[in-house]
């Protein structure tokens, strides 16, 4: 790290003591042309990757995915079903590599960390009254430490949607502050919840204030409202993490979440981190896909370029 | 790292035939007083086909039937009825539009990319658009009952052969007039394959005519005693001679030439959106764009930053074959723009301008030029004020809003400019002030059928597309 960076990171994290100061900086970032950043999304999901980058691809997505159930009606059965598929994705071929984490309710952290235990694959709980975050901070810490305890070590926290909306962004600053300590040595992933953020702006605004305030990733979605992760806004993210890093030398992950569901799909979002972040970036470290179903298309596709035929869904299994 | 494996779009699409001749009143025939050229492909310089030169008596021949059709035929049919063949026309231009873009990129050195999402999709959407118009002239605000001009000759430039065929043919033929067509002698073979839709939509004969061939060809037709109307799209210095031979007759004349545009970044725009634009204003098509936006001006607090990213964004950009799904700049045109290009180039960094290309391995064969920018550059260098038409980029600042002002109308063009800023407010105080033919704000590089599009000053008269591009095809 530079001295310069050193010096921005220091004034940069000066910036969570005072409203006034938090509000300057972040409607200071230029703004997002929403026609602009549409259209440069959609071209990059023009790119045609073939063959061996296909294949790359699909493992590299395989390995980022963060398989992802959170239901009401989840059990312990379920859990454990789901976290065995996250070590050995295509029981068929032992060259499948494991998937990037399993990522569950709470309740649900000790089931799938007594199946994960020494498997190289992290274990995600979603806290702080996810989805809606309608809760007092007290619960939301007590959540987060309880989901930590249980063995998670990775937590996915929502933000205050109501407080940033109306302009209250040292409480949503607080909150993640008080979050990330409450992590301990759990890495913070940070959920903008971009579908009820409106605009690509304010999706910019959050992504610095989560970043300012300590999240070590920034998610889009819960999964929970009707627009979860879209190509534009996760441009948006990547180009915030980007110019975070150059002004405070600290790199930021990234997860798009909800929605993903094909190959397709992922690779346009890999093409999209490629060109955007660069290689650094493309490392299930750095970015996640937050998903159930996409896990199963990247199998058969991968099992299509081996084999060289489709064997159909009913080849894999339903969790 | 995350390589792209090769994606190219298959060749086999396209049915070359290794020689083409004239098309003159609905047949292709040999050229009686002309002699041929090779067109070849700039990214490995093979050649395509060999193409008919026409000579003076070809151009008389294909006048003649082109008057024929207009006065039996295309003149005296309904608006309706043209409309029939112009919607046929854009279908079938539709239904082989990806062997057309294959084609483009292989005679023109563009990426698939762009002759595929954007050439053709818009060549379509020209003839659709003006299919409309044939029966509703009289509401086109030219009078009750406006009446075609006769035959007109229609000169096109290299830079986006078919799309600039479609602009001037789908006007022309909408209004009731008949064409004789000649495409630029390094890009005739999309123009062939249009004479051949033209036969598969039973136009009748003699309402389009192709000539292909060079200078002298289009010299012959522009100054033809039976043509009404002549079109040119191309260099000033060309457009300015045909001015001067036809003052004095009764021909209608409109010209669209050079430009040297002023794309204008504030300290407020949306810097990752106008980075974009900065990259598609220049580097979409190889530069090989009369509406480029060719010299930056860009606000001198914002200018260290912007350039930063401009730089980032040109390393991303992946140079090389046409055919490549994933090439983002293809192949300089020719050995004679690749020359000048160069020329120009060289007096940027004489004449003290800093130059930066992102690294980028060029093909050994072909013509070929990395993405260039020069920063450092004033108003009075050469690569300032004259058009480089290539990927080459001038970068000047600025500011204030007047100072931006001055320096984008500080040049003998005036085709288009750019401005970059979330002011909306500023956005309209500069369109007023920026003598330019299209001025595009927090965008570049958009054009659509209903759009006038035309310019100022030396960049040329008279307008293309929208209702304002039946003008010049109407007795008014």
């Amino acid at each position: 790290m530079t001295a310069t960076t050193t010096s921005a990171r220091s004034e940069l994290s000066e910036l969570g003591r005072s409203e006034t100061a938090l509000r300057t900086f972040l409607h200071g970032l230029p703004g997002v042309d929403q026609v602009g950043a549409e259209q440069r999304a959609a071209q990059l999901g023009t790119r045609s990757i073939k063959t061996t980058a296909k294949a790359q691809a699909i493992d590299l997505a395989i390995r980022m995915v963060d398989l992802t159930t959170l239901e009401g009606a989840d059990t312990p059965g379920k859990v454990r079903a789901l976290a065995a598929k996250a070590i050995r994705p295509d029981p068929a071929d032992p060259s499948c590599p494991h998937v990037g984490a399993v990522c569950v309710y709470p309740a649900m952290v000790p089931y799938v960390a007594e199946v994960l235990r020494g498997s190289g694959v992290h274990l995600a709980s979603v806290a702080t009254a996810f989805p809606s975050g309608q809760a007092p901070l007290e619960i939301k810490l007590a959540d987060t430490r309880a989901a930590v305890a249980a063995g998670a070590d990775e937590i996915d926290m929502v933000i205050n949607r109501g407080a940033f909306l109306s302009g209250r962004y040292k409480e949503v600053y607080d909150e993640i502050v008080a979050t990330k300590e409450a992590s301990g040595d759990a890495h913070l992933k940070v959920i903008l919840e971009t579908g009820e953020l409106a605009t690509y702006d304010n999706v910019r605004r959050a992504s610095w204030l989560a970043m300012l305030a300590g999240g070590d990733f920034i998610k889009t979605s819960t999964g929970k409202v009707p627009i979860a992760a879209t190509m534009p806004v996760s441009l948006v993210m990547l180009e915030a993490v980007r110019d975070f890093r150059e002004a405070t030398g600290r790199q930021v992950g990234v997860k798009p979440a909800g929605g993903i569901k094909t190959t397709k799909d992922a690779i346009k979002y890999l093409v999209m981190v490629n060109e955007t972040v660069g290689p650094d970036w493309l490392d299930p470290d750095w970015f996640r896909f937050g998903a159930s179903s996409l896990l199963n298309d990247l199998l058969m596709q991968r099992t299509k370029l081996t084999t060289g035929t489709y064997s159909g869904p009913d080849y894999f299994t339903l969790d | 790292m995350f390589e792209y494996a090769p994606a190219p779009e298959s060749r086999s699409v396209v049915d070359l035939k290794p020689s083409y001749g004239l098309f003159i009143d609905g047949t292709f025939v040999d050229p009686t007083d002309g002699d041929s050229f090779k067109s070849i492909n700039p990214a490995s310089e093979e050649v395509l086909a060999e193409v008919a030169e026409a000579g003076p008596q070809d151009v008389e021949r294909a006048v003649r039937a082109a008057r024929k059709a207009y006065d039996k035929v295309w003149g005296p049919m309904s608006g309706r009825d043209r409309a029939k063949y112009l919607y046929r026309i854009a279908r079938l231009i539709q239904e082989r539009s990806r062997e057309l873009a294959v084609l483009e990129s292989l005679d023109n050195g563009k990426p698939i990319r762009e002759s595929r999402d954007v050439d053709l999709p818009l060549v379509a959407a020209h003839f659709f658009y003006y299919a409309g118009w044939a029966d509703k002239l009289e509401h086109s605000g030219f009078g009750a009952n406006p009446r075609p001009i006769g035959v007109a000759a229609q000169v096109i430039p290299w830079n986006f052969p078919l799309l600039m065929l479609a602009w001037k043919i789908a006007p022309a033929l909408a209004a009731g007039n008949t064409v004789v067509l000649k495409p630029a002698e390094t890009t005739p073979l999309t123009a062939l394959l249009f004479a051949e839709i033209c036969q598969q939509a039973e136009l009748p004969a003699g309402v389009v005519n192709i000539l292909t061939g060079a200078g002298d060809t289009g010299r012959a037709l522009v100054e033809h005693q039976g043509v009404d109307k002549v079109a040119f799209t191309g260099s000033t210095d060309v457009g300015r001679a045909i001015a001067r031979s036809i003052a004095g007759t009764r021909k209608k004349l409109t010209l669209e030439l050079g430009g040297k545009a002023a794309n204008i970044v504030f300290d407020d725009a949306p810097i990752d959106q106008a980075v974009e634009g900065i990259v598609n204003g220049i580097f979409f098509n190889q530069g090989h764009v009369c509406c480029a936006g060719s010299r930056l001006l860009v606000q001198e607090n914002v200018a260290d930053r912007v350039l930063e990213s401009l730089k980032r964004r040109m390393a991303q950009l992946r140079v090389g074959d046409p055919l490549d799904k994933n090439t983002d700049v293809g192949a300089i045109n020719s050995a004679a723009q690749l020359e000048r290009i160069r020329e120009l180039s060289d007096a940027g960094s004489a004449e003290g301008a800093e130059r930066w290309s992102p690294p980028c391995d060029l093909p050994d064969r072909g013509f070929w030029f990395a993405p260039t920018i020069f920063t450092g550059v004033t108003q009075a260098h050469r690569i300032a004020r004259e058009e480089i038409f290539g990927p080459v980029l001038s970068v000047l600042t600025f500011r204030t809003p007047a100072e931006a002002v001055e320096k984008a109308n500080n040049t003998p063009y005036g085709l288009s400019a750019g401005i970059w800023t979330d002011k909306g407010s500023r956005i309209l105080w500069m369109a007023d002030r920026l003598r330019a033919g299209v001025v595009w704000a927090n965008t570049f590089n958009k054009f659509d059928p209903t759009s006038p599009f035309g310019g100022y000053k030396e960049s040329g008269y008279g307008r293309e597309g929208g209702r304002h591009g039946l003008e010049g095809y109407l007795n008014v």
